[in-house]
């Protein structure tokens, strides 16, 4: 496998938005939509944002109350906080939306990922990717005599700066969840 | 207690238990057996039309004359795909529809099968809400939703995709106040304070103006009641968006006539000029606005409308209040009647005098002709010799629209059915349709231009079919007449592809419909013609040659602001900035 190219820098803010650099005045938000489980939901949402040019720099989405057929989405989406106030109103009025939750601005909030990274090497490489590892607690999940796959969960941030550390000890792949996040408290 | 029945039946059943009496459809080898509980009932009468364009179109003229759900019946896959221009427009107008699809048996699904298209995934964008039911049990239930859907809130089109083995099947069937409607409970009431925030500045406003929109209709009679006394004990001036005439009648003491691109030079000034705007049921639609930067720099604004995303999309606004247009209009009088009714009096009347004086411009006249008919003369003519009828007015798209929006005079709301935000032509022929078919008895007039006309010209059999007297009244100018507007101002008067060479003889297409045809060119001839045309006992096909090169006026310039509107052929400014031609 070849050598991801990743250029230095780029994944500062997110390894979603490689290509275009972060506007001035646009936040980034983290949202919290609570949706009906039924087929087709997840189409909607993103097609609300394609249809109407939003971004989307992340995206996750998993079943959380079977009985009750609620899945909840998380999108880290940016633009003008007008925009940002547009998104969420017109997700309020998709009928399969039960709630849409402002993680950025309803108060503090933790927000995680989960990330799998593939390093190739051998003799030296290795022992430093371990060591990297283990500065920021991650997991080794599958061992080659020639490769490593590491675990680690986080901020994007976090993953940013190890993605970022251990790309020169050829870094071949990476697998990301996009973030979910939750209100404290 | 559950019945079980067919899902076939489970359809027909759910529509009578909504109140449904008339459905426009056009069968096809998916929804047959459905077709089949209707011939076995005669509780819904069933409108056969030639195009399920046509079907949604005329559903749509029903809905916006009563104010009640329209029902469309079509197959899968081309049934459903046609049906799609007409389901968008009535998103962009906000018009509660009930489209129900066929679809192939849920075993076939995904297979590539005879007439199957995702019509679900097709039609996702362009509705408020959509199912495909693959149970029967479900079945009832959520026909029941799909019309809470549409018809709640902020109303909208739905779509229904139901599989030929679901309505074949067995299931149970559940009433209306059996079934679930969800958790869809869009809020009505408006929020107090801001409400009283707004009576504040009704109290202490110089320059104000109330600017109103389709949502005053769609909320009914009680938010036009309401709105009228409103206007009517304050004394400030309204305008309305095209969507929302007749909410205040045109007849009334404070009407200025419609706003925006084509509107009266009063209503724009004023809009430009005013201090205090009250926006009930509008959305600040780019045909209103103009240049955003703009746009009515000095004034405050409040926004009533039942959509939150409605608010502060185009323009921020200082009093937001969701809430139904009804609803929030009623409290507003109430809190306003109950501190005494005050306005700041004489700062009124001297806008009023201003306003007056923008009036004196008389910015709807235009130069008369004996040689030709001029458009607008036309549909003066058809608005004096109609108006004591209480009668309902369809159009296309284009120059005529804005022409019968100018001339003609609404003084009651469900009585102007037009394409608003989509702009679909082919849309007036198909509406008159339905309008006729809810209205049996009243005069139904379709104003059009023979470009848009043509493009739905096979729904005059369904007109034909049951005896619906709908007058298609055509401005004929050969020409499509806003398209070579636009190429005029906007592409040094190059006019590409916007006439027809080969136009039939209307005369001759009504004799092949089998109804009456009359033409005429001669302005001599207008009102003995109308008169002909309205006496007529049947569906009439009203050809008038007019003038080619009319253009409509006053026109905001695409990228301007109100203030720097045309009012005429010998206006300044002939040509558009290229940051104005971009726009549409």
């Amino acid at each position: 496998m070849n050598e991801l190219r990743i250029k230095s820098g780029t994944s500062r803010k997110s390894a979603y938005d490689l290509r275009s650099p972060v506007i001035e005045d646009h936040e980034t938000h983290t949202l919290a939509i609570i949706v009906d489980n039924e087929a087709g939901v997840l189409a909607r949402v993103v097609g609300l944002f394609s249809g109407r040019g939003y971004n989307i720099e992340s995206l996750t989405v998993a079943e959380v109350d079977h009985e009750g057929h609620v899945s909840r989405i998380t999108i880290v989406t940016n633009g003008k906080p007008a925009v940002i106030e547009q998104i969420k109103n017109q997700l309020g009025r998709i009928v399969s939306v039960r709630k849409v939750l402002d993680l950025t601005t309803d108060g503090p909030s933790v927000e995680r990922e989960l990330a799998l990274l593939k390093i190739k090497g051998k003799g030296q490489n290795r022992v430093e990717a371990l060591r990297l590892a283990d500065i920021f607690r991650a997991k080794v999940v599958d061992s080659t005599l020639d490769s490593f796959t590491f675990e680690l969960t986080g901020t994007p941030d976090k993953i940013d700066a190890f993605a970022e550390l251990v790309r020169p000890l050829k870094l071949v792949e990476i697998a990301r969840t996009g973030v979910v996040g939750i209100s404290r408290g | 207690m559950t019945r079980s029945m067919t899902g076939a039946k489970i359809v027909i059943q759910a529509l009578i238990d909504q109140g449904v009496d008339t459905i426009f459809g056009y069968p096809g080898g998916a929804v047959l057996p459905i077709y089949d509980e209707i011939l076995l009932q005669n509780r819904i009468k069933h409108v056969l039309v030639r195009h399920e364009q046509g079907a949604v179109h005329a559903a749509e003229g029903y809905a916006r004359s009563t104010g009640k759900v329209g029902v469309v019946l079509v197959t899968s896959g081309p049934g459903a795909t046609n049906s799609v221009t007409g389901i968008t427009d009535a998103l962009m107008d906000s018009i509660p529809i009930v489209v129900i699809t066929g679809q192939v048996p849920t075993f076939m699904i995904g297979t590539d099968a005879f007439q199957e298209a995702d019509s679900v995934g097709i039609t996702r964008p362009c509705t408020k809400h959509n199912w495909l039911v693959k149970d029967t049990d479900r079945l009832a239930e959520t026909i029941h939703q799909a019309f809470h859907v549409a018809r709640t809130g902020r109303p909208g089109p739905v779509l229904v995709d139901i599989p030929k083995d679901v309505q074949f099947a067995s299931g149970a069937y559940s009433a209306k106040n059996e079934s679930r409607t969800g958790h869809y409970k869009p809020k009505t009431r408006g929020d107090a304070e801001a409400i009283l925030e707004l009576v504040e500045k009704l109290e202490t406003a110089e320059r104000p103006i109330f600017y109103t929109g389709g949502g005053v209709v769609n909320s009914g009679r009680k938010a036009c009641k309401h709105l009228r006394q409103l206007v009517d004990e304050t004394g400030f001036p309204i305008t309305s968006t095209l969507m929302g005439l007749g909410a205040y009648p045109a007849s009334g003491p404070n009407w200025m006539g419609m706003l925006g691109m084509h509107g009266t030079y009063e209503s724009n000034l004023a809009m430009h000029g005013c201090d205090l705007m009250i926006n009930v049921g509008a959305r600040f639609d780019d045909r209103i606005t103009g240049r955003i930067s703009d746009f009515s720099p000095n004034s405050f604004r409040a926004h009533i409308d039942i959509d939150p995303s409605s608010i502060n999309k185009a323009i921020q606004v200082n009093i937001p209040i969701v809430g139904d247009a009804g609803s929030v209009l009623k409290d507003l009088l109430g809190i306003w009647r109950s501190r005494g009714s005050k306005t700041s009096n004489g700062a009124v009347r001297e806008w009023w005098q201003q306003i007056k004086e923008w009036r004196k411009v008389d910015c709807l006249s235009y130069k008369p002709s004996t040689a030709t008919i001029k458009p607008q003369y036309a549909i003066q003519r058809l608005e004096a010799l109609t108006a004591d009828a209480d009668r309902f007015i369809t159009t296309e798209v284009g120059q005529h629209q804005m022409w019968a929006a100018q001339f003609m005079g609404f003084h009651e709301p469900n009585r102007w059915m037009t394409s608003g935000g989509l702009g679909t032509m082919g849309y007036g022929l198909p509406a008159s349709i339905g309008v006729q078919i809810a209205h049996p008895e009243a005069l139904v007039i379709n104003v059009a231009g023979e470009a848009s006309w043509l493009m739905n010209m096979q729904e005059m059999g369904t007109a034909v079919q049951y005896r619906l007297p709908v007058k298609q009244f055509i401005l004929n100018n050969e020409r499509l007449g806003m398209v070579r507007q636009w190429q005029e101002l906007l592409h040094g008067e190059r006019y590409s592809h916007s006439w027809s060479e080969a136009l039939p003889d209307f005369v001759r297409l009504a004799e092949a419909f089998g109804c009456k045809g009359i033409s005429i060119s001669d302005p001599a001839d207008v009102d003995d013609a109308i008169m002909d045309m309205l006496n007529y006992d049947g569906p009439v096909i009203f050809d008038c040659v007019v003038e080619k090169h009319e253009n409509c006026f006053p026109m905001i310039p695409s990228g301007e602001p109100h203030n720097k509107m045309r009012l005429g052929e010998d206006s300044e400014a002939k040509t558009i900035d290229a940051s104005g031609a971009v726009l549409v």
